[in-house]
Formats: structure tokens, sequence, C-alpha cells
């Protein structure tokens, strides 16, 4: 990187010359490298999904390392980057929970949760003797004032959106032209948007399309819901439906690389 | 709910002309010396679409009356309105917290506060410094989660969510009159009628709430405020 060596890139509190915070960056540039995360928001709630790589063959991976967390009863978050870096994120979004239902007596609003977690995180970019996360974190959560449901991710420089689809880690890129095909955007798409049981499935197979068996390592998926069917909580996908949607995938991928050689040989 | 007894002690003699008892009715006895009481007659009924809230307007210490046409109702934010009672002192300052805090969490959120939150904030204050108020305040108003809401905050710091309240040191005189005369889903005019005659009826008998009727009507719409002044009372002689 040009940045190197120049001075600027020590301390987040100083801006470079090109106006850049190359601190932040560099916290971005973790994130890039790490398990592909991803959230959809559907017709009927949001999917989270996190691809978890594991990193020795004998790891207890269901229950260690974990990095989709539920944050209160209607909001949960997945994480991808420093998982450490992450779960100090999770604490304090749950503080943040806490504390407004303690105050105000009712449940945090989704853009209030993020834009406090925002905060947090953004404050880690202004002080010369703080580093900024290296976790981008994907917040879903139900309004039940409004009763609407939305999906929000923020980076480590503290910005954060909301989305219908996002994704963030190693493979953000091709997994976000995979999603734009999907029916999730209500201003392009004609016809249904999808639900959370076709989300499920379409995220499972994003995720194993992206994977290389030769090169990448095993990973464990790890993914959440926050839908109608779950009454609104965020909740663990089951077991048996994670495994029945992986299949679907592989079958999918499969069929579409025999279609690929067929053509071939013609 | 429980009340605390704080009997006197037996050991008390009575010197009528030093004693703290002097001139003292069982409702004022408990105010320090100087100490404004809206000794009061308060009152909301939820109607279909909103909600009215209602107060008698005296102010007194002790015997005296400090004020004879002040305004217990006092508004928390655009649709969300309350009915104070107690120490005149104490639930100025509780609305004036909870109007800050309600304030500070619309422009957060950007959007309209629930009552159910006003009334959350209101019980907070008032069950965490309940050693040191006197103060028991019915919150009413509008919101577009769960339209017109009643909440009773009556003096240890509990919190109720009711289809009408009455508060204050009259309400004892109109439990029966307004349990017999109140009914679900009433229409607004009904519910102010109802409103004014309670109240009215209170003032009648209970010394130390008397003066004008002030009432509030809170919808989607907005806020009408009104009052019936101390010769037009729809009960008890005029001119009180």
């Amino acid at each position: 990187m040009a940045s190197s060596g120049s001075g600027y890139d020590l301390s987040s509190s100083t801006f470079s010359p090109d106006g850049r915070i190359f601190q932040i960056e560099y916290a971005s540039k973790a994130v890039e490298n790490a398990g592909t995360a991803l959230g959809l928001r559907c017709r009927d709630g949001i999917v989270l999904c996190v691809e978890k790589p594991l990193v020795h063959k004998m790891l207890v991976s269901e229950t260690t390392g974990r990095r989709i967390h539920t944050v209160d009863s209607h909001s949960g978050v997945a994480i991808t980057g420093f998982v450490s870096d992450g779960r100090q994120i999770v604490g304090r979004a749950r503080d943040e929970a806490a504390n407004y239902l303690e105050t105000y007596g009712t449940t945090i609003p989704p853009e209030v949760l993020t834009s406090r977690i925002s905060s947090y995180v953004h404050y880690f970019t202004l002080h010369g003797a703080l580093r900024p996360f290296g976790a981008s974190t994907l917040v879903a959560a139900y309004d039940p004032g409004t009763k609407e449901h939305s999906l929000h991710m923020v980076e480590p420089s503290g910005v954060s959106y909301e989305y219908y689809g996002c994704s963030a880690g190693r493979g953000r890129q091709s997994a976000r032209t995979e999603m734009e095909k999907l029916a999730i955007n209500p201003k392009q798409g004609e016809g249904e948007l999808i639900d959370v049981q076709e989300a499920v499935k379409q995220l499972a197979k994003i995720i194993y399309t992206l994977y290389d068996e030769s090169k990448d390592k095993p990973f464990e998926l790890e993914m959440s819901w926050l839908c109608e069917g779950s009454g609104w909580r965020h909740e663990g996908v089951p077991k048996d439906v994670i495994a029945s949607a992986v299949e679907w995938a592989k079958k999918e991928i499969e069929e579409a690389e025999e279609e690929d050689d067929d053509e071939m040989e013609e | 709910m429980s009340y605390s007894t704080a009997l006197p002690t037996h050991h008390q003699t009575h010197n009528p002309l030093t004693d703290a008892y002097h001139g003292k009715s069982a409702e004022t006895r408990h105010l320090k010396p100087n100490e404004l009481s809206t000794g009061t007659t308060i009152m909301a009924i939820a109607f279909s679409s909103g909600v009215v809230l209602c107060a008698d307007s005296r102010v007194s210490t002790g015997t005296y009356i400090a004020n004879r046409a002040s305004d217990k109702i006092s508004q928390l934010h655009d649709h969300i309105w309350c009915c104070r009672s107690g120490s005149a002192a104490d639930t100025q300052a509780l609305t004036d917290y909870v109007r800050h805090y309600l304030g500070q969490l619309a422009v957060e959120t950007g959007r309209v506060p629930e009552v159910k939150v006003a009334a959350h904030l209101m019980r907070r204050l008032c069950y965490e410094n309940k050693d040191n108020l006197m103060a028991g305040v019915i919150v009413g108003g509008w919101d577009p989660v769960e339209g017109g809401s009643v909440y009773n905050i009556p003096l240890g710091g509990a919190c109720m969510s009711m289809p009408f309240a009455i508060g204050g040191s009259g309400s004892t005189y109109i439990y029966g009159l307004v349990d017999s005369e109140f009914k679900e889903g009433m229409t607004k005019e009904e519910a102010v009628a109802l409103c004014k005659k309670a109240v009215s009826h209170a003032m009648s008998r209970d010394g130390s709430s008397g003066g004008i009727i002030r009432t509030c009507v809170v919808t989607g719409d907005g806020c009408e405020r009104e009052y019936v002044s101390g010769n037009r009372l729809p009960y008890g002689p005029a001119g009180w």
C-alpha cells in the first residue's frame, strides 16, 4: 500500500494529506479477509448467515466462536472480521437494548439500535489511543411499534445503512451479485418477494457457490432468522432446516455444473 | 398497590396553638409548612378516538386557597398530556423532566412518542424517588399505535393502563358515581360530559377541590382546551 512508511497510517486520529484515514482502511481489510456474512430482508422476516471457517479439526464448532448473537428478543446481529472485536460490539448492543427498555419501557427501534452501535464503532476511529474495530456488524431487528422489520449493516468506519440484502467478508462482492438476482427489492421486482424459507436455501447456495474446496478452509454455516414464523423473535434456524437447505444447494450447484459441461461438449 | 399507614403515635399531646396538626385536614397535614398542594380532583377517560383529561383548579396551603384558577393539566408532548395531583412543586418538576425526556426521544427516533413511554418515564421518576415525592399523576394522550390511552400513576409509583382513571383527594367522593356512569366505548361528547359531572360533584364535597373545571380533549387531530367557570358548574351551588 502506498501509504506505508509515510507515517500517516499509524493513528486513526490523523488524516493523510489526501484526506484518508488509513487505520480505518486497514480495519476494513481485516473484514475483507474474514468469512462471508450475508443478510437478506424477505417478505416475512430477515435471515442472517455467516460462513464460519473451521480453524482446527478438533474444534467443537457448534457451540464455540459463534458469529451470530441475539441482542434482545426482537433483534440479533451477525459479525464478521475479528471475532473478538465483534463480541465487544455485541456486548455494547445488548447494553443499549437493555438500557432503552429500562428507560422507555418499549423495545429499542431498529434504527435507534443501529445508530447507537454506529456511534460506538465510530468513537473508536476518533482517538489516537484507540484502534478501530476490525469487524462488520449486520443488524436484524423487528420494531413492535411499527410492526416492521429491517436489516442494517455497520462498517468499521462507523457508517451504517439499511439494506434489502447485504454482505461482508471475503465473498461479499460475488455474494452481492448473486443476491441482486433474488426477489428482495420491492422497488425493482415484479411479483412477490421471497420468504425466509426460500432465503435460507438461497443463502446456503450462495455460500456454497463461492466456496472452493481445494483452496478454502472447511467451514460451518451459521444461520438465524427473525420472522413471522418465529413470532418475530431472533432465533437460530433449526439444524435440519439448514441441513436440507445445504443439500438442496449442493444439488443445484452440481446440476448447474453438469449443464455447463454439456454445453462445452456440444 | 400498598399504602403506608403513618399513624400518629399515642404519646403525642396536642397543643392547639403550636401543633403542626393545627388547622390541617387529613389531606394536608403531611405537607411541609408553606408547601402548596393541588388537593385536587383529576380524571381522564379514553374514548373511541382519543382521550379527555379533566381537573378542578384549586391550589391550597392548608385552609388557604393559594390559587383558585390554576391549571393542573400539563402538556408532555404534542399529543400527550397529564393531570397532576399532590405537591404542586413535585408534580411540576416531574412533568418538566418527562417533557424533556420525551422531547429527546422524539428527536432520536424521529417519530411520535407513545403514551405508554410517557407513562413509563413518569412511573420511573415517581417510583425511584418515592421517598421524596408527593405526586399522583394521570397520563393520557393519543398515539398512532394504541390510539387514545390513559395511565394512572398513584403515590407509590405503580403504573397501570386503564379505560378511565380518577385521582386526587376529591376522587374518593366520586368512585361510585364514575363506576356506575362509565361505559366502554363512549363518544367524545359523552366522555367530556361525564368528566364535568363527576369533577363538579367532587368539587362540591371535597374541601380542597374547587374553582373552575378545566378540560383537555386529545385526538389524532390535536388538542382542544376548555373550561367551565365556577358559576356554571353542572352540579353544586354556584359562586364557591
